[in-house]
């Protein structure tokens, strides 16, 4: 499902929008295109920014300068009731002292449509979200996951153009939280309209979406597939946010081709990673590798090209499909390595104290410069 | 949406004037040396000066502050018990006519609790020769009775908004219910008590209507004296006392504000 | 100590707990109104007490119904009560219509503005009622404060007779029960999730029709309380017809009032009460029922 959507034409786009309160930016020249059918996620911790933007998008902020359109309507100081737009708040907001039927109902009212389309619209929308059963009843005889799905219900009825999210998950228990992913997906994907989701869940963002911003501090960090985002981080908050990464500080030895030298005292030895647009040698820089990319052995690696590094395992963790270790590395530092457990066996491969060596491929590992 | 639209902003604005432009006023007016109330005849300070030598101003004062301090002292005991009784002991007989018996002298219009006293106290005299003359008595009587209401709400909702489990942890650890009351319960709605202690004080103050029907002649309260002359008009004394009353009050409740909130503060 | 006897001792300290209060209030609270009803069925006479006893010497009952009829044939009573309510109804409008959009106002400012706001609404209630009623006399004057401003502006050029009307006592309820209002409105605005007005707009309401489709309908609990705060009381008011409407200005609590120490026909003045208090029952009853709900809804 990735690739829905990924590829076309500009439907949402925020021309270099900043949102200022008094002098501190919450949102700081931020420009994003977001293409027609896609579940594009906006990924940050709390404060950086991603909530106003999407309250611009809803019409409960106006930017402080910058443009929005949707669908080549320039948007930006259009009031929420105008808009194309509708949003699934964070609280849900399903007014208490209506019932699920109202609530579903109450935007399609406000747009004076007939009464008997009003009634066909609800009724088929809450037996997409299976809450057909539950038409009459009031907000709080409802679970958690039905609620949401009233949420969903209400904002989807109006048919927008684009659905804004606000932490769609968050108010969930796990379990629940992994299901509504998929049921989100596949209604997205039957409507095919746009959704934007705001989250501070990495997973969730991974999962759900065709693309991902990544911000901080009110700026945009970075933007692209899961897997980019994942594999190919631009920078060490990137790499550092999304999933668990070792990070080594260096610097540069030398650059051969594609292939640079790093040279990192607490790693005890040098480490090889490709990049595109190698440093220059002497200048600072990171290798982050991904706990998973990195091979654990008790005999010495024979691969010359690899990196090679020895330690022992520190401490580890099982975790039934893989395990985790922690080795200390003869510099002193400890990296984080997690290894599939393939074989069954009542015997651990490794035990606290084993000494052992760690390695990756050069093309295993990101050299990060800023 | 915008937060705060104009119209909000101007009744607001308005709302906050015709709460306190009288007060202004009234503090402005007591100043002026002319004995007509409303016209200006320059800044004085005399009638400061005659309010300390009236001595009916002065004893209907000490009698006020005497029953005030009473009242709010009974009041307080009496509503942390009813507090109590209603927030943390379980159910028990007529618990329902009690919790109505609390709320009630709060809504009950004043010339209906005050003339039911007052036919009370008359029909105990011709019963049981008590209260043989009305007065200091049986005002504090009247006045703790309404009070105890108020003191029992504050009571109730501080014990409802705390954490049982404090009580249960003490009790846990070895305290008897009644050492608990006194170790833990008692400690943690002090704040509350001490704010129902002023709100009783200031109530048993302020009032004139229950106090008119169940005082008896020659004792007058405060504002029983205040009233007798207002009747006939404003006059420049009055002012002098209003002001006093305000500015006491206000610089009390605002100090208490600034504490509370510097404490919050702190705790934060 | 056995464990039996601290537990029996345990519960007396707390029956003794519940029924000082108890007591308290069934002789100063409960008991008062059964001789209000008692006296209300008695005739009057010149002595002390001014009225017939309960029982009669030989132990027969003289409850007479006349005081009853007496309010009940006398127009005057009636076109009272009436008035009364009407009185209060108005002014419980009037002090909604103001304090409903000053208690939003509070409600969305920021903190510590907020803070300092509700504190000037409650501030009023420390200060002594009489002297605020006593404030409006000086401002409402002939020669008051309110006439010489206008005059010296040249808006009027006499003194308008503000003093001993139904305006100045509509002023006077409306000043002293305005506080009563904007707390419970203030404490139900404040409590409601922002979320969901901007879910109305969100969904196609303009700014006033999510209003009256959300805002309004969840501050009822609020609206409720708030008149019949204002409401309950407003209708047994004496001080305020009393400083500021004209002896015309004849309201239930002044009518009770005068006619128990000045014509002291404290018989007929106990009816007065008991019928102002069947007339209230409703309401108070109401507040208390909608009380317990909300303190129910809080814990």
């Amino acid at each position: 499902m990735a690739g829905n959507g990924a590829s076309s034409t500009p439907f949402i786009e925020i021309r270099d929008v900043s949102k200022y309160f008094g002098d501190f930016a919450a949102v700081d020249s931020v420009s994003l295109t977001i293409g027609k059918g896609e579940l594009f996620s906006i990924l940050g911790g709390s404060g950086c920014g991603k909530t106003t933007l999407l309250r611009m998008l809803a019409g409960f902020e106006v930017p402080t300068k910058g443009r929005i359109l949707i669908d080549g309507v320039d948007i930006t100081e259009m009031p929420p009731y105008e808009r194309p737009v509708n949003m699934m708040f964070q609280s849900y907001a399903i007014f208490p002292h209506m019932t699920v039927e109202k609530n579903v109902a109450y935007g399609l009212e406000k747009e004076g449509i007939p009464r008997e389309e009003i009634k066909r619209r609800v009724g088929e929308m809450l037996n997409m979200v299976q809450l057909g059963a539950f038409a009459a009843r009031k907000p709080h005889q409802l679970s958690g996951g039905q609620r949401q799905r009233v949420a969903l219900a209400r904002a989807l009825v109006k048919r927008p153009k684009v659905l804004l999210l606000d932490e769609p998950l968050a108010a969930l228990d796990k379990k629940l939280r992994e299901r509504t992913q998929f049921e989100l997906m596949s209604i997205q994907y039957k409507l095919g309209i746009t959704f934007v989701v705001v989250t501070h869940d990495q997973e969730e963002a991974m999962i759900l979406s065709s693309r991902i911003a990544v911000m901080d501090k009110g700026r945009l960090i970075q933007v692209g597939t899961p897997k980019e985002v994942y594999e190919y981080p631009n920078c060490r908050f990137v790499a550092d946010f999304i999933g668990n990464i070792n990070m080594f500080e260096g610097t540069v030895v030398d650059v051969d081709g594609d292939r640079v030298r790093v040279n990192c005292k607490d790693a005890g030895g040098e480490l090889v990673a490709l990049s595109d647009s190698p440093p220059l040698a002497g200048s600072a820089v990171c290798v982050a590798v991904r706990p998973e990319k990195i091979f654990i052995s008790q005999n010495e690696p024979e691969n010359s090209e690899d990196t090679r590094l020895a330690g022992v395992v520190e401490d580890l963790g099982y975790f039934g499909n893989l395990s985790l270790y922690r080795i200390r590395l003869e510099g002193g530092r400890i990296v984080q390595v997690s290894a599939q457990n393939r074989r069954r066996s009542a015997e651990r491969f490794l035990e606290w104290d084993d000494k052992v060596f760690i390695s990756w491929r050069p093309r295993s590992a990101v050299l990060l410069t800023d | 949406m915008k937060p705060r639209s104009r119209f909000i902003l101007s009744v607001l604005a308005f709302g906050y004037a015709f709460l306190y432009l009288p007060l202004a006023s009234v503090i402005v007016y007591s100043f002026n040396d002319s004995r007509l109330a409303t016209v200006w005849g320059g800044f004085s300070t005399r009638w400061y000066g005659e309010l300390l030598d009236n001595d009916q101003v002065l004893d209907s004062a000490f009698l006020s502050l005497r029953i005030a301090l009473t009242v709010a002292t009974l009041a307080t005991i009496f509503g942390t018990m009813a507090g109590m009784a209603l927030s943390r002991f379980s159910r028990f007989r007529g618990r329902t006519l009690f919790s109505g018996m609390i709320t009630s002298p709060m809504v009950m219009p004043e010339v209906i609790t005050g003339l039911s006293l007052l036919l009370l106290f008359v029909s105990m005299q011709q019963l049981v020769g008590w209260p043989a003359q009305r007065g200091f008595g049986t005002i504090t009587i009247a006045h703790t009775t309404f009070a105890m209401a108020y003191v029992a709400i504050i009571i109730q909702s501080r014990l409802s908004a705390m954490d049982e489990s404090l009580e249960e942890a003490a009790m846990d650890l070895g305290g008897r219910p009644l050492r608990v009351v006194f170790d833990i319960t008692l400690p943690l709605i002090a704040p509350a008590m001490i704010a129902g202690w002023l709100l009783a004080f200031t109530l048993s103050l302020d009032d004139l209507v229950i106090s008119s029907f169940v005082s008896g002649p020659g004792a007058s309260t405060l504002p029983m004296l205040i009233f007798s002359k207002v009747k006939l008009g404003v006059t420049p004394d009055i002012n002098a006392l209003a002001t006093l009353i305000i500015l006491f009050v206000s610089s009390g409740v605002l100090i208490a504000w600034w504490v509370s909130r510097r404490s919050q503060r702190q705790s934060a | 100590m056995s464990t039996a006897a601290g537990l029996r001792h345990d519960l007396l300290w707390q029956k003794v707990t519940i029924a000082i209060p108890y007591v308290w209030l069934l002789v100063y609270f409960l008991a008062p109104f059964a001789i209000i009803l008692k006296i209300s069925l008695a005739d009057p006479v010149i002595a002390q007490p001014p009225f017939t006893p309960f029982f009669d010497s030989q132990g027969d009952i003289t409850a007479t119904s006349d005081n009853y009829s007496f309010l009940l044939t006398d127009k005057l009573y009636a076109v009272t009560y009436l008035k009364s309510v009407f009185m209060a109804l108005v002014a419980t409008l009037l002090c909604l219509a103001l304090g409903f959009p000053m208690a939003y106002g509070i409600a969305r400012a920021d903190e510590s503005t907020r803070n300092l706001l509700l504190l000037l609404i409650v501030l009023p209630f420390w200060i002594s009622f009489l002297l605020r009623v006593y404030a409006w006399m000086g401002l409402l004057n002939n020669y008051g404060v309110i006439n010489n401003v206008l005059m010296w502006l040249n808006v009027i050029d006499k003194p308008i007779a503000f003093m001993y009307t139904d305006f100045a006592i509509y002023v006077g309820l409306v000043y002293s029960y305005l506080p009563f209002m904007v707390l419970p409105l203030y404490a139900t605005l404040e409590r409601m999730d922002l979320d969901l007005v901007e879910a109305a707009q969100d969904l196609g309401a303009r700014p006033s029709q999510a209003f009256w489709d959300v805002t309004w309908p969840l501050a009822r609990p609020g609206v409720i309380a708030g008149c019949l705060l204002v409401f309950i009381p407003a209708m047994g008011e004496y001080v305020i017809p009393y400083l500021l409407g004209g002896p015309e200005s004849l309201l239930i609590g002044r009518v009770l009032f005068d006619e128990f120490f000045v014509n002291r026909d404290w018989p007929l003045a106990s009816a007065v009460a008991i019928v102002l208090l069947l007339i209230l029952v409703v309401p108070i009853v109401f507040l208390q029922r909608s009380q317990a709900r909300d303190a129910e809804g809080h814990a």
